[in-house]
C-alpha cells in the first residue's frame, strides 16, 4: 500500500489554479522530490496534506485513511517550514520537545528522546538556547529534529535546504538523507533545485502547472524525459523539432537522426539530446547524428565548457566540452556528433 | 554639526519651550510657598542685590504627611490599573477578532474602533450620564423587566465604564498591529506538531503577544492615572482622584504649590511605568 495517495486533488486561489487534479503515490520508506518552478503546486501539495488548506476536489490517503476532514493536529504527519518556523520564545530544548508534550509522554521520556535527537544532528550542547542564539545551519538543523522526534511515518520537508549558504547545502542534504535512512520515515522533499532532487531523492516528482508532468528514478528522468517540459527543467536538454522521413530517419535542424528505434513515417517527433552526450569530432561529419556549427558563446563552467553552436538552420544547441581540451574560438566552425542512444524521443 | 542643528533646532526648542520650561516653573512652584496676590504665591527665587532663596518644602511635606493625598494617589492608581486590565481583557480578542479577519475586513473594523474619536469627548461622556442616570435608558429597560430603578450614575460601575470607553481604543490599536504582523507559520507548525487550536493560542500566539499587550497595558495606564474629567462627570463624589485633588487645590483653594507638589509627584510616580514602555517599545 502507498504510504500517502492523492487522487485527483485540485485546489484553486482565486484565479489561478495551484493543483489541478494530481494523482501521486509515495512509497514507505522513500525519499521523493517533489520538483518544479514557482506556482507548479508543490508547496501546495504540503499544505493540503498537512490539513493547513483544504482540496477543492480529490481524495488524500495516508496509508488507506482518507485525511478529509481531520485538522492538522490530528493528522500524522509531520512538515518541516521553509522559514523553519522554530517558537523565538522556547528554547531549544522545548521546541524539540513540543510535539511529544502534545502527545502526552511521560517527562523522563521527552529528556530522553530530544537529548537523543539533538546528538543525531550533533547539537548536544545546544539545549538551552534560544533559536536566535543559533547559526542557520544549527536552526535548519533543530527544525528538522523537531518534526521527526515524533517518528512520523510520513516527514514533508518544504524547501529544506533553500536557506543555507551554498557550502552547506550538499553536505546538509547528505545528511539529511542519511538521517532519511536511518529513520525509515517517508520523506517529500519540495524543491525548486534539479541537483538536490537528483542528488538526494529515490524518485522525483515534476509538477508543472499543478499536474503531474512525470515521476521515476533520477535517472529515469535525466535518461529518458517524457515530456519537453521534464528534459528542459532537468540538465537543460537540447530539443530538436522534427519530422520522420520515409527512410526511417528523422530530419530534425537540419541534422539527420538515427532513432534506436523505428518510427512511422511522416509523423512529427521532438527528441531530447543531452549536452554532455555531444562530442566535437575530427574531420568530416557522418551522414546522421551529426552536425557542423559555429561557435557562438563559450562560458567556463569550473568542470568543463558550455559552448552555444549554431547550425545553418537556425537551431542552436547547447554542448558540454571537457575542461582538459583546449576550447575552440569563438566563430570557429565545429563538427558534432552523438551516439544514436542519447537522442529520446519525448511524448509532449 | 550645523547641518544637524537645522535639523534638530525646532523640535528642541519646541521641547525646550513647551516642555523643559513649564515643568521648570511647575518644580519652582513647587517650592514655593502661598500667598496673596496673582499669582497666588510667593516666588521661591528673589533678587536683592543678589539671588536669595525664600522657597519652602513645606508643599512635598504636605503631600507627604496628609494621608488625604497619599490615599488620592492609591486610589488613582488603582482606578487606572482597573482601566487598563479591563481595557487589555476587552481589547485582545477585538485585536485577534480584526488579524483574523479577511483582509478587506480588517481596515473597516479598524476604523469602527476608532469611530468614538469622531464625536467631541464631552458629548460622549454626555451619553454615558443619559444612559446611567436614575430615568435615564438603562434604568427604562430594566423598568419594563420589572427591576430598578437602581443607582447607576456616580458610580465606581460607571466610573469603570466611562474610562475603558475612553481609553479602549489605546489598547486594540497596539495588540492589532502586533497580532496582524504575527508570523503564522509559527501556529501551523505547532498544530503540525499536535496542537489543539486552544494549545496554540496559549503555547505560542499569547506569550508572543505579551510584549505588546504590556504596551497596551501601560499605553492606557498612563494617561489614565492622571484623569480628571470622567471620574468628576461619572464616578462618586468620595472617589477623590489625584486629577480631582488637583483640580481642587489649584481652582477652589488657590494653593498653587501644592497643586505643583501634586503634579510632579504624580509625573515622578508614572516615570517608572513610562520607562518600562519605552524599553518594550525598543525591543519591538
Amino acid at each position: 500500500m502507498a504510504l500517502l495517495r492523492t487522487e485527483g486533488l485540485s485546489k484553486r486561489f482565486g484565479q489561478t489554479l495551484a493543483l489541478d487534479g494530481l494523482d501521486l503515490d509515495v512509497r514507505p520508506g522513500e525519499f521523493l522530490a517533489l520538483l518544479g518552478g514557482s506556482g507548479s503546486g508543490k508547496s501546495t501539495l504540503l499544505r493540503l496534506v498537512a490539513g493547513f488548506e483544504a482540496p477543492d476536489a480529490g481524495r488524500i490517503l495516508l496509508e488507506g485513511r482518507d485525511l478529509a476532514g481531520l485538522p492538522p493536529h490530528a493528522r500524522p504527519v509531520s512538515m518541516m517550514f521553509q522559514s523553519y518556523a522554530l517558537f523565538p520564545h522556547l528554547s531549544v530544548f522545548d521546541n524539540v520537545a513540543y510535539g511529544l508534550r502534545r502527545e502526552g509522554v511521560a517527562r523522563a521520556e521527552i529528556a530522553r528522546r530530544v537529548a537523543e535527537g539533538l546528538a543525531l544532528v550533533g547539537l548536544e550542547g545546544t539545549a538551552g538556547r534560544k533559536p536566535h542564539q543559533l547559526s542557520g545551519g544549527q536552526r535548519q538543523r533543530v527544525a528538522l529534529i523537531r518534526a521527526l522526534v515524533k517518528r512520523p511515518r510520513l516527514l514533508m520537508l518544504d524547501e529544506p535546504l533553500a536557506a543555507l549558504d551554498a557550502g552547506l547545502r550538499e553536505r546538509t542534504g547528505l545528511e539529511l538523507r542519511a538521517l532519511q535512512r536511518r529513520t525509515g520515515a517517508g520523506f517529500v522533499m519540495v524543491t525548486h533545485d534539479q541537483g538536490e532532487a537528483l542528488a538526494l531523492a529515490d524518485r522525483i516528482a515534476v509538477l508543472e502547472g499543478g499536474r503531474l508532468a512525470q515521476c521515476g528514478t533520477p535517472a529515469e528522468l535525466y535518461e529518458r524525459p517524457a515530456s519537453r517540459f521534464v528534459a528542459r527543467f532537468l540538465g537543460a536538454a537540447n530539443i530538436l523539432e522534427g519530422r520522420v522521413a520515409t527512410d526511417g530517419l528523422v530530419e530534425a535542424a537540419g541534422c539527420r537522426l538515427a532513432l534506436p528505434h523505428d518510427r512511422p513515417a511522416g509523423a512529427d517527433l521532438a527528441v531530447a539530446l543531452r549536452p554532455e552526450r555531444i562530442r566535437l569530432l575530427p574531420g568530416t561529419p557522418p551522414a546522421t547524428n551529426a552536425a557542423t556549427g559555429r561557435l557562438r558563446d563559450l562560458a567556463y563552467r569550473g568542470d568543463g565548457w558550455m559552448a552555444l553552436v549554431a547550425l545553418p538552420g537556425g537551431t542552436e544547441l547547447r554542448v558540454a566540452l571537457p575542461v582538459d581540451a583546449a576550447p575552440p574560438a569563438p566563430g570557429a566552425q565545429l563538427v558534432l556528433g552523438w551516439p544514436a542512444e542519447a537522442l529520446v524521443p519525448l511524448a509532449a | 554639526m550645523r547641518r544637524h542643528l537645522l535639523i534638530l533646532g525646532p523640535p528642541l526648542a519646541w521641547l525646550l519651550l513647551l516642555v523643559a520650561a513649564p515643568l521648570g516653573i511647575l518644580g519652582l512652584i513647587a517650592f514655593a510657598e502661598a500667598g496673596p496676590g496673582v499669582p497666588p504665591f510667593i516666588p521661591p527665587l528673589a533678587w536683592e542685590g543678589g539671588p536669595v532663596w525664600q522657597g519652602s518644602s513645606e508643599s512635598l511635606a504636605t503631600l507627604l504627611a496628609d494621608s488625604y493625598y497619599l490615599e488620592a494617589f492609591l486610589r488613582s492608581l488603582l482606578t487606572a490599573f482597573v482601566t487598563a486590565a479591563l481595557c487589555l481583557l476587552l481589547a485582545y480578542p477585538m485585536a485577534l477578532g480584526i488579524a483574523g479577519a479577511r483582509p478587506g475586513w480588517r481596515l473597516p473594523l479598524l476604523l469602527l474602533v476608532l469611530l468614538p474619536f469622531w464625536t467631541g469627548f464631552l458629548p460622549r461622556l454626555g451619553a454615558w450620564i443619559g444612559l446611567f442616570r436614575d430615568g435615564g435608558w438603562v434604568n427604562g429597560m430594566l423598568g419594563l423587566l420589572g427591576i430598578g430603578p437602581l443607582r447607576l450614575l456616580y458610580t465606581e460601575a460607571a466610573l469603570h465604564a466611562g474610562m475603558v470607553h475612553a481609553y479602549l481604543p489605546f489598547a486594540v490599536l497596539p495588540l492589532a498591529t502586533a497580532l496582524l504582523r504575527r508570523d503564522l507559520a509559527l501556529e501551523e507548525a505547532a498544530a503540525d506538531l499536535g496542537a489543539t487550536p486552544f494549545t496554540v493560542f496559549r503555547s505560542v500566539t499569547l506569550p508572543l503577544s505579551l510584549p505588546a499587550a504590556a504596551s497596551a497595558f501601560l499605553l492606557v495606564f498612563i494617561p489614565a492615572a492622571g484623569e480628571f474629567v470622567i471620574p468628576d462627570l461619572l464616578g462618586p463624589p468620595e472617589a477623590l482622584l489625584v486629577g480631582r485633588v488637583l483640580w481642587s487645590e489649584f481652582f477652589q483653594n488657590r494653593d498653587w504649590p501644592l497643586a505643583a507638589a501634586l503634579a510632579l509627584a504624580l509625573l515622578v510616580l508614572l516615570l517608572p511605568p513610562i520607562l518600562l514602555f519605552q524599553r518594550l517599545g525598543r525591543r519591538a
